[in-house]
């Protein structure tokens, strides 16, 4: 999983059906220090995250069928899972 | 998932198995500022998207559960066309 920076929003009206109802937010992979790593993707939002929010995001199928529980044949691919609050090394 | 430009169609008349009648489009890749990010690739429609359109994709193996019949074999798929980009924290 990556730790991301929430950058903003997209939406859209004509969308795939399995992405009705979700929120899909822009996420920015940062490093330890809160640097950017590479570029910018989107991510579906299941834990009510914002924009400044730093995030944990799983980019895997099959984990994120388990947790949408929307059936097997869900095309989506990256899902916030958690709000990071702290992180030491 | 990712964004992307429509900048064109692609037609192959023949074509592997499941994916005669899907329609192909030309996608240049771009970030939450619109700039390009990495190489244009072609990518399966699901939404009736056409040329200039901002659209979002889902890649790898989620692509193929995108199609019906789905398990398709294709590695990009275009699964929204974006109305609106709101990026507030982008520095």
């Amino acid at each position: 999983m990556r730790i991301c920076r929430v950058l903003g929003s997209v939406v859209a009206t004509v969308k795939h059906p399995a992405y009705a109802g979700h929120k899909l937010l822009i996420v920015q992979q940062v490093d330890t220090d809160g640097g950017d790593l590479g570029s910018s993707f989107l991510a579906v939002d299941t834990v009510q995250a914002g924009p400044g929010d730093r995030v944990l995001v799983m980019s895997e199928g099959s984990g994120v069928r388990q947790i949408l529980q929307q059936g097997d044949r869900v095309p989506i691919r990256s899902l916030i899972v958690g709000i990071v609050d702290q992180v030491t090394t | 998932m990712y964004l992307g430009r429509v900048i064109g169609t692609v037609v192959a008349e023949r074509i592997a198995a499941g994916l005669e009648g899907v329609k192909l489009l030309l996608v240049q890749p771009v970030d939450d500022q619109l700039a390009v990010a990495g190489p244009i690739q072609v990518a399966a429609d699901t939404t009736q998207a056409g040329p200039d359109d901002l659209v979002y994709l889902v890649g790898s193996r989620e692509a193929a559960l995108a199609l019906d019949p789905f398990f398709v074999p294709v590695d990009a798929a275009i699964v929204g066309i974006v109305d609106q980009v709101y990026a507030p924290e982008r520095r």
